[in-house]
């Protein structure tokens, strides 16, 4: 498999696998495991459950709509959000959960300084436990949606198509990515603030900061960016529109949801917010359903905007880590 | 290496003008020592003497401002990888992951110095029984005594089967019958496996009756160094014992300094 060591004939796995298979199973041991993937079950057996009904009762005005299983997923029974909605809303809480005492934690404990000692990279170590948050991530995430899907399956008493299943794991899959961000941005907290409690608190500050308060903060900074524009002057209010949709593009959270919109909705051809000229275009527009490739068309720039910010969060933790001191 | 070495024994551990500083603190400063294969070389200081720092040098765990350190021959700051194969260190304060049991910490060990498995389970089996915790290897760590955690690091530490092993304030937190049957353990497998010790210790006690030779560490500068014969004979009194030979030379250093502040 990899170079055998310095002489002695053993066969090494790399570094970050042993790391990653070690947290790995620890992680999927732990209490923390099951109280999320308990967390993940409940936000989506009552959402599933109250759509099913709702469709169901629908059933006859539902029958002629395509994509009818997706709706399973994305449409909420008052007052029960949907399911994908509540994913949303908790996604970056698995991830804070899996990564925010990843490098203080060890520290802690008193691990790194040994752990260390033994022949591994201090990127193994990074790269090890990044690996095994985002597998144990990935079980939860697709084990409960293969449950609710079977739920779904027998309660509504419809196959999804081909074309259903491929935007399910699709959006599985940006699922996972959105999960990542947030594992990337609790690692680095955990590497740049000593206390795990403090890390948790920060992680889970800046979540909630972005969820509640993203859109007013995109708005008080378009404010200040663009003070005193005119909103009767239609090119002026299109300017100053197209200024905030920039800046909630910046929050992942903004980014996440408008995708899951495209990927979950046939219908959907746009995700941005449309100027004058478009708005009245898409008004005049004849209903179309795209492929699963033209929406993920539609979406890519937000994998890949959602791909940067992973990166760059996991990168600028092995960056500062390399340079700390082992010793607190 | 200089040729003037050739002929004598190739020290395991070797320090010349070793220095690191952390701003204007000086941590360690033109640290200079031999460790030699089959001794038990004692670093003897204070809290804050730099002795940690030392040993984190040693380990390419942090690199070195000025000065050259060499470990079985290699350069820890650019050789980490190969040092770290064949060094093993206990740390200062070591720790476990609790939910798991010694045995599987030690697994965890064995995997990330590439042992194969079967070795590895023989391996640990017979360690664990040599630091007396065979009836405790399958209880999570999470329960173990101060005492118990130290001899687990000694354990992990020997699991790479190093050539030199590198134990940091190793009595530290263990209560005194604790420490007698640490202090044979390490003499035991010095006798043993020939390896090379490189200990740090602020207990005098402990120190002058475990190591072959001491150094005196005193703010990151090696004050003295010898058997306790020879750092009492330069204490000026051959007659002294550690703790006072000790407590001349510091005093002496100490005046050293003031007379070059004034």
């Amino acid at each position: 498999m990899a170079a055998a060591g310095a002489g002695s004939g053993r066969v090494r796995r790399p570094g970050w696998m042993v790391v990653a298979s070690k947290e790995l199973a620890e992680t999927l041991t732990s209490v923390r495991f099951a109280i999320l993937v308990l967390l993940l079950v409940f936000a989506a057996a009552v959402p599933v459950y109250a759509a099913s009904g709702a469709i169901r009762d629908a059933a006859e005005a539902a029958s002629g709509e395509a994509a009818l299983f997706l709706a399973l997923f994305t449409i909420g029974a008052d007052p029960v959000p949907s399911f994908v909605g509540l994913v949303a809303f908790i996604a970056p809480l698995l991830g804070i959960a899996f990564g925010f005492d990843a490098i203080n934690g060890e520290r802690a404990q008193g691990t790194l300084a040994r752990l260390l000692s033994h022949p591994i990279y201090r990127d193994d170590l990074v790269n090890g436990k990044f690996v095994a948050g985002l597998a144990a991530i990935g079980i939860a995430v697709v084990g409960v949606m293969m449950i609710v899907a079977g739920v779904g399956i027998v309660r509504l008493g419809i196959i999804p198509s081909p074309g259903e299943v491929g935007r399910l794991v699709a959006w599985m899959a940006l699922t996972i990515l959105y999960i990542g961000v947030w594992l990337g941005v609790a690692m680095l907290a955990s590497v740049l603030v000593a206390r795990a409690a403090t890390s948790a608190l920060v992680a889970i500050g800046l979540w909630l900061a972005l969820s509640l308060f993203g859109v007013l903060l995109a708005q008080i900074v378009a404010g200040v960016l663009d003070p005193g524009f005119n909103p009767a002057d239609p090119e002026a209010a299109l300017g100053h529109a197209q200024l905030e949709q920039f800046l909630s593009a910046v929050n992942p959270g903004s980014v996440y949801q408008q995708a899951t919109l495209a990927l979950l909705n046939p219908g959907v051809t746009a995700v941005v917010v449309p100027g004058f000229a478009q708005a009245l275009q898409l008004s005049q527009q004849i209903p179309t359903e795209l492929s699963l490739q033209q929406s993920l068309l539609i979406i890519w720039p937000h994998i890949v905007g959602l791909l940067l910010v992973m990166v760059a969060c996991f990168v600028a933790s092995y960056v500062v880590f390399l340079r700390q001191e082992v010793r607190a | 290496m200089p040729s003037e070495n050739a002929g004598r024994v190739e020290p395991l551990v070797e320090t010349i003008d070793l220095t690191k500083a952390y701003g204007s603190i000086t941590a360690v400063d033109a640290l200079t020592l031999r460790v030699l294969p089959g001794e038990i070389y004692g670093l003897l200081g204070p809290n804050g003497a730099g002795k940690t720092t030392t040993i984190l040098m040693l380990l390419g765990l942090t690199t070195p401002t000025s000065g050259t350190a060499r470990v079985l021959g290699l350069d820890p700051a650019h050789r980490a990888l190969d040092v770290k194969r064949r060094v093993g260190y206990l740390p200062d304060a070591v720790g476990f992951y609790g939910r798991l049991t010694g045995r599987e910490n030690l697994r965890y060990t064995a995997d990330l110095n590439g042992l194969p498995r079967d070795e590895a389970e023989a391996v640990i089996d017979d360690l664990l029984a040599r630091v007396g915790l065979a009836g405790a290897a399958d209880r999570p760590t999470s329960g173990y005594s101060r005492g118990m955690l130290q001899r687990l690091g000694i354990a992990d530490a020997l699991v790479k089967d190093p050539a030199v092993l590198i134990l940091d304030e190793p009595t530290t937190s263990i209560d005194p019958a604790g420490v007698v049957e640490l202090l044979a353990l390490i003499r035991r497998l010095v006798a043993e496996r020939g390896v090379g010790v490189l200990l740090s210790s602020h207990l005098l006690g402990q120190v002058e009756r475990l190591c072959d030779r001491v150094g005196i560490f005193w703010r990151g500068r090696l004050l003295a160094e010898g058997t306790v014969a020879d750092l009492a004979t330069q204490a000026g009194d051959p007659s002294l014992d550690l703790e006072a030979a000790y407590g001349r030379l510091v005093a002496a250093a100490t005046e050293g300094r003031r007379d070059v502040a004034a």
